[in-house]
């Protein structure tokens, strides 16, 4: 068995942020990652970063995730265990996971959980066809193994992810054929888009997609537009050639080991889905465990490692870590979210937050 | 409008362009939306791009103090800052994109020139590639459009 103060799960943004925070202030921190390297997401975020320079703005997603896990090496009491899934959170506070082939147990004083999220699907006849991707695996197809997943790609959706994801399929050599959304505008931020644009994308609001073709593999998109009322509008449709279809149509928080610890959880959209209850500092309703980054709300990645800052220093400190200074730490962190979420791109966030905190969303 | 094409309209560029008859470069900053990003401000060095009271709000570009020295086209996350002269010549004008994709156009050669929409506009001459450490990977090429496609040049094809 494994002992260790503060345990941290997931060693992506959020994760690595709460235990360079929690290291820093003294406590004891093992962080545990199923991949078998460090840095969740942003290994395959080409792009240069939004935000202030405390989130690392202009660095490319790749770039700080050698930052992140750099500066865990500044913190001799900080330990790493990657290609090691964790398994389950018990009623005694026992964690189990899986690390060399083998069942282990760890025993923390508190726990981290900065899971993240899951991509969700978009249900349409032929969805199953090979070539229909998630926006994740394409970026991990192309950015990781350097493998192109097609020829001619059509995007479902114009969030961040579906511009983004855009973007590099064209600096890929990758065609885009249009990249559609079913809302009334473009959810993304808008030079995302515009970078898109004049490379001679086309971007079709209120369009939805209403069939994949193809016998064996995807060999076309039917493409239809939506009236107000998100319906299909008959006789709009149109025939897209295309060998891929990805699908960017958001993200839901990764809450499996929230639901088996029995954190208080509740449905609020907004944030995609199910998330625990917590408090300001991000302790969940069963004591001793805390969330941060996308598995509390799915948000851009520096609103997470943020998140993941302001837990580790939470966790530290209420194992007695930290004088005053801890105090001006936390303080600053929650001013930084609140900054990062107080203009109009965060307005869906914030309502979401106020839904949690005022106990609104659907209870489970 | 821009929300749902992704292409800025005229009144907002109108908003950005260089003055007329202003002569030398100067950034002008597509940027109009609400989003919490500030590195372009930190990036100038003469404190051309107004400091952010709030992290939301868009940039401000104080037009006096900008030389169009293009510190601040890498430093965008957004590739949103561009750099205009229209006093380049009698017949061009120098346009500064930022740019993220191989092949890099050769100096000196001819390429087409795009619009924000992606629609070829003209010719254009590669003037200069610059690249650099701090740059991280985003190049920016030197433009020389002809003189009335400043504000309208906003990418290249390169060999295709």
């Amino acid at each position: 068995m494994t002992e260790t103060e503060i345990l941290v799960i997931g060693g992506g943004p959020a994760g690595l942020r709460a235990a360079a925070a929690a290291g820093e202030l003294g406590a004891q921190v093992l962080v545990i990652e199923e991949m078998d390297w460090l840095g969740g997401q942003l290994v395959k975020q080409t792009h240069k970063f939004f935000g202030s320079k405390e989130q690392y703005a202009s660095r490319r997603g790749i770039d700080i995730a050698r930052i992140l896990a750099g500066e865990l090496e500044n913190h001799d009491r900080v330990t790493v265990w990657t290609g090691a899934p964790v398994l389950g959170i018990y009623e005694d506070g026992m964690v189990t996971a899986q690390k060399d082939n083998r069942h282990v147990k760890i025993k923390p004083q508190r726990i981290i959980v900065a899971t993240g999220a899951a991509e969700k699907v978009l249900p349409f006849p032929n969805n199953d066809l090979p070539g229909v991707y998630g926006a994740g695996a394409v970026q991990t197809l192309m950015n990781l193994h350097g493998v192109l997943p097609g020829r001619r790609v059509l995007m479902v959706g114009a969030g961040n992810i579906g511009l983004i994801v855009s973007y590099q399929l064209l600096q890929a050599g990758v065609e885009v054929a249009a990249v559609i959304e079913g809302a009334a505008h473009i959810g993304g931020y808008l030079v995302h888009a515009a970078k898109i644009r004049r490379a001679g994308v086309p971007i079709l609001t209120r369009h939805t997609i209403k069939e994949a073709q193809g016998r064996e593999v995807v060999e076309g998109a039917v493409i239809q537009q939506l009236d107000e009322n998100w319906q299909p509008v008959p006789g709009t449709e149109q025939q897209l050639e295309v060998d891929v279809i990805c699908l960017a149509v958001g993200l839901t928080p990764l809450a499996d080991l929230l639901w088996q610890a029995g954190c208080e959880m509740r449905f609020i959209p907004e944030l995609g889905g199910h998330v625990p209850y917590r408090n300001r500092l991000l302790e969940t309703t069963r004591p001793g465990i805390y969330v941060a980054g996308d598995v509390a709300g799915v948000e851009e990645a520096s609103a997470a490692m943020v998140e993941g800052r302001l837990a580790g220093l939470a966790a530290a400190r209420s194992l007695g870590y930290g004088g005053p200074e801890a105090e001006a730490y936390l303080e600053d962190a929650l001013r930084q979210l609140h900054a990062l979420r107080s203009g109009p791109a965060g307005e869906k966030i914030r309502r979401g937050l106020e839904k949690l905190e005022t106990m609104e969303g659907v209870p489970c | 409008m821009l929300e749902r094409t992704g292409v800025p309209v005229k009144e907002q560029l109108d908003r950005v362009q260089p003055p007329p008859g202003h002569e030398g470069p100067m950034a002008v900053i597509e940027c109009f939306q609400e989003i919490p990003c500030n590195p372009c401000s930190e990036a100038c060095t003469r404190g051309a791009i107004a400091s952010f009271t709030d992290i939301n709000n868009p940039p401000v570009l104080i037009r006096e103090k900008c030389n169009g020295c293009g510190n601040c086209m890498f430093r965008c996350p957004g590739l949103a800052i561009f750099v205009i002269d229209e006093s380049y010549s009698d017949t061009e004008t120098l346009v500064k994109i930022p740019y993220e994709y191989l092949p890099l156009p050769e100096e000196g050669t001819p390429v087409t020139a795009l619009d924000r929409e992606g629609k070829p506009v003209g010719l254009a001459r590669v003037i200069k590639v610059q690249q650099g450490k701090a740059m991280d990977r985003t190049a920016i090429i030197w433009l020389a459009v002809p003189k009335g496609l400043g504000m309208t040049v906003r990418s290249i094809q390169v060999g295709r």
